[in-house]
């Protein structure tokens, strides 16, 4: 990719990031959105984050079939843990790296 | 939005007025200390920032390590960053280049990813009523999930307005900018996978989901989006099953919602 593919990429990023950041501090001030798209925009960042991890935990990506038991998913569970008890984003990538790099040495 | 700030932050300004209320009485020509709006918007910004900026630094590292070894320049990591500005976007978008997706994929996963700050945006208004509309597009873009949750809270306490809000904002972007810029220059010295960077990712999605799980729809949707996820990227090929998971279980949980609150 060159300078002109990336500044296509990161420019539409950019503004698909923007405009949601931007339209209701823009126009809605006061009125504000209909409960039900409320409800529903609610629940949005649950289901991206199960739906980007499903095939990271529980498939083999490469052959692109079910897979239970990978390493992945075995350091998730003391992760979410962690995650759980300490509600620390930063922490919890820390800890789920270490664990992780320390699982690949003991599997190889 | 992660609540771990309050702590921290409330316990750090308290020993921190003090201290320069001892400050004041000490320097006779700080004639501004008697004016009722504190002119210290910047001292009180950056204080609010502080925690925002300690937990954007590693994650920011990781990014820029990734990011270096998916093949981007750091050139193109600063680019992004400056650009794009919302750390979990950026995430994906790296894994997404380094599995080979297009560029319209990235930036309609982006769109999916992203539209959660609709939401944030719509709540902050409330706070920003009546500031002019160019002060408010500017504003705009510095909405995270961790500005948004420290401002929301500052507001919510009174004595915050809008330039300490701006300034607690564009501090973390700083902080993000510097440190994704960073981690891509070192990412070209570190070997690929090492010290589990490769997990980084998925950890940070499983911090963030947990703090996502705020009552039993949530879990419902999480467990529905896992199920729908998997069969959709079994059965389909392509990335449409991040789009095409997310949205029939945000309905389907919306639904269950729907029912439980009619059958009360």
């Amino acid at each position: 990719m060159n300078f002109v593919d990336y500044l296509f990429l990161f420019g539409g990023m950019g503004l698909v990031t923007y405009i949601p950041r931007w339209l209701p501090l823009f126009y809605l001030a006061h009125r504000g959105l209909p409960q039900w798209l409320i409800d529903w925009l609610s629940l949005i960042p649950v289901a991206i984050l199960t739906a980007l991890l499903a095939p990271i935990l529980f498939t083999d990506q490469s052959a692109r079939s079910l897979e239970l038991g990978k390493p992945e998913l075995l350091v998730a569970i003391p992760t979410l843990i962690f995650a759980l008890k300490t509600k620390s984003l930063g922490g919890t990538v820390l800890v789920g790296m270490g664990l992780y790099w320390i699982t690949g040495i003991f599997l190889t | 939005m992660f609540l771990r700030f309050d702590i921290p932050y409330s316990t750090f300004d308290s020993f921190f007025t003090t201290h320069t209320e001892m400050d004041t009485t000490d320097n006779p020509l700080n004639s501004q200390a008697s004016l009722p709006i504190a002119p210290s918007w910047f001292r009180d910004g950056a204080l609010a920032s502080w925690p925002i900026c300690f937990g954007y630094i590693p994650i920011g590292l990781a990014l820029g390590v990734l990011a270096s070894q998916a093949g981007l320049p750091a050139w193109g990591v600063a680019m992004m960053s400056i650009l794009v500005f919302a750390g979990s976007a950026q995430f994906i978008c790296v894994a997404m280049l380094a599995a080979g997706a297009s560029a319209w994929s990235i930036i309609l996963t982006t769109l999916a990813v992203n539209l959660r700050h609709f939401l944030m945006s719509s709540a902050l208004a409330v706070h920003l009523s009546g500031v002019r509309r160019l002060f408010l597009s500017l504003f705009a873009y510095g909405i995270t999930d961790e500005s948004f949750a420290v401002n929301m809270t500052r507001f919510r306490d009174g004595e915050w307005d809008r330039m300490r809000a701006i300034t607690t904002n564009q501090l973390a972007n700083l902080a993000w900018v510097v440190s994704t810029t960073c981690g891509a220059l070192l990412g070209q010295f570190i070997p690929i996978g090492a010290f589990g960077t490769d997990y980084a990712l998925t950890a940070m999605f499983l911090a963030l989901l947990i703090f996502q799980l705020h009552d039993r729809i949530y879990i419902f949707t999480g467990i529905a989006s896992l199920a729908i996820a998997v069969l959709w990227y079994l059965l389909i090929p392509g990335d449409s099953y991040i789009i095409g998971a997310s949205v029939s279980a945000a309905t389907l949980g919306y639904s269950l919602k729907r029912y439980r609150e009619k059958r009360r």
